[in-house]
């Protein structure tokens, strides 16, 4: 691939950013569709600098939340996927309950943890951990539970304990695997205190979207939309991107 | 080294994984210290059954095992072994990949820190013995499978293991690196005579490698055939060529040819 070509692959995602604003503004023009039903692109954006100020302090309340949801669901993950990985009892015990707690719409826990906690940051940090733990236990699981027997016949005979399968083997294995999760996981966080915030709090993004929405500001909801999938998207790129760093022998066919 | 106690010695061996009747069936045979045998037979003969039970990586459902003198109850602490694929760990390098038993094998773990660099020492000697000097630092994907092969080779002998247990380690390459790599182990095993129990496919192989070989039933397998290789050593590959040898593997074949057909 010469230079050139890198360069238009690059540009590439902004190209088609910038294409997709101008249908949005050209159809809405055309249509002469009103603000309160669908705004224009710079109807959004003016709504964006406008309210810079609430949209800056209801973003970072939906920032941190997500990422306080998220830690939570990276601990707990990890964790419960290298118990569950570790032992074949424990994967098959636990693996359909978790699949089942994973199948229940997690927007369902929402009024079951506002009567537990009431209104606020806690129902939306934990909606954000319940949602995005479970990519990250199956992961982690999967690549502990599929290590090659033959290696662990190796380590065995030089008489290795299953701790030692484990740090030497098993967990460098599952890294992969692991990162691969945190980056499904991380967009999945954001669904998560975004949902949480529509209907049981009085900040962050999804309030803002909520409230605006009821008094027809259309503008400011895109907004709203705008700014948490850009913030998502920050996030991935950055999971994105320590995963290549992290476990860049695992990725060697695409160089 | 005494040749009156065996360094291996089965005593009327069977395991049957399940009801479906024995894996291996009766094996009775001793291995000397320093001796290297080979297993042959029909695929789904137990050849691999033999390696897990010598190793103590199951227990037999019938008869004893013992090794060292000492009865087997559990996985063995210090035995070197390399399968067919070389299961070399893809974000270790090839040194690092070497130098893993030296940080699981008792008294080498808790001096691996200390006396790393004489340790790394050891790898390096050992690699360049097997013709990997200047792939240290690569990583095992960036090597041909023949270089994984010899790799798999030195991990399982970095630690100086008496028994090396070796599961069809050259099944997968080409023929020319197959006996390339013959040599590579005769000549370890000339220096440092540890034992070796070598199961394959490759009646040429066990003949040209072992001691001792021995050849296996269908399943239940059982040992048909004990039949001692005394061709001198050190042997060249030139003696692949000859009557004495091809008379010796169209023999074993034949026996092979016997069983598959009863």
């Amino acid at each position: 691939m010469n230079k050139n070509d890198k360069l238009r692959e690059r540009l590439a995602p902004w190209v088609a950013v910038l294409a997709l604003v101008a249908i949005w503004e050209v159809s809405v023009r055309l249509l002469q569709v009103p603000e309160f039903i669908f705004p224009s692109a710079s109807a959004t954006a003016q709504a964006l600098v406008t309210f810079a100020g609430p949209i800056g302090m209801h973003s970072w309340q939906t920032l941190w939340t997500t990422l306080a949801g998220f830690a939570l669901g990276v601990a707990v993950g990890l964790a419960l996927g290298f118990v569950i990985g570790s032992s074949r009892f424990l994967y098959h015990a636990c693996y359909p309950l978790l699949v089942g707690f994973n199948a229940i719409p997690k927007v369902a826990f929402v009024p079951i943890l506002v009567v537990w906690f009431g209104i606020g940051s806690v129902p939306a940090i934990l909606t954000a951990f319940l949602i995005c733990f479970f990519p990250i236990v199956v992961n982690v699981a999967t690549g502990l539970a599929t290590l090659e027997p033959e290696m662990e016949d190796v380590l065995r005979v030089l008489g290795a304990r299953r701790i030692d399968v484990l740090l030497k083997v098993g967990l460098p294995r599952s890294l992969p695997y692991f990162f691969a999760s945190l980056k499904i996981a991380i967009t999945l966080a954001f669904v998560g205190t975004v949902v949480s915030e529509t209907v049981a709090s009085n900040q962050g993004i999804g309030y803002l979207m909520m409230s605006a929405g009821s008094q027809m500001r259309m503008a400011l909801v895109f907004a709203g939309l705008i700014v948490i999938s850009a913030m998502a998207m920050v996030m991935y790129e950055l999971f994105a991107l320590l995963e290549k760093r992290m476990t860049g022998w695992a990725h060697r066919g695409q160089r | 080294m005494a040749d009156s106690t065996p360094f291996v010695d089965f005593d009327r061996v069977s395991l049957a994984y399940d009801d479906s009747g024995n894996a291996i069936e009766d094996i009775s045979l001793s291995i000397r210290e320093g001796e290297f045998v080979a297993f042959v037979g029909p695929s789904g003969c137990g050849k691999s059954t033999f390696m897990k039970l010598c190793t103590g990586l199951h227990a037999p459902t019938a008869g004893s095992v013992q090794v060292d003198g000492a009865a087997v109850g559990g996985p063995l602490k210090n035995c070197g072994m390399a399968f067919q694929s070389a299961n070399l760990l893809p974000w270790r390098t090839t040194l690092d990949n070497v130098l893993l038993p030296l940080e699981i094998v008792k008294p080498y773990r808790s001096q691996f820190r200390k006396r790393r660099a004489e340790f790394v020492g050891w790898a390096r000697d050992l690699l360049r013995t097997v013709g990997l000097e200047g792939y240290e630092d690569q990583y095992p994907w960036q090597l041909s499978g023949g270089m994984q092969q010899r790799a798999s080779i030195c991990r399982a002998l970095i630690h100086r293991p008496r028994l090396l247990m070796l599961d069809e380690p050259f099944g997968a390459l080409d023929a020319f690196t197959r006996e390339e790599l013959w040599c590579v182990l005769r000549d370890l095993w000339e220096a440092q005579r540890f034992t070796v129990v070598l199961v394959t496919h490759d009646l040429r192989e066990a003949a040209f490698l072992a001691d001792t070989v021995y050849v296996m039933s269908r399943r239940p397998g059982r040992i048909i055939e004990r039949r001692e290789i005394d061709l001198p050593r050190p042997r060249e590959l030139a003696v692949t060529y000859e009557k004495p040898f091809i008379d010796l593997v169209q023999q074993l074949r034949n026996l092979i040819g016997d069983i598959r057909s009863a």
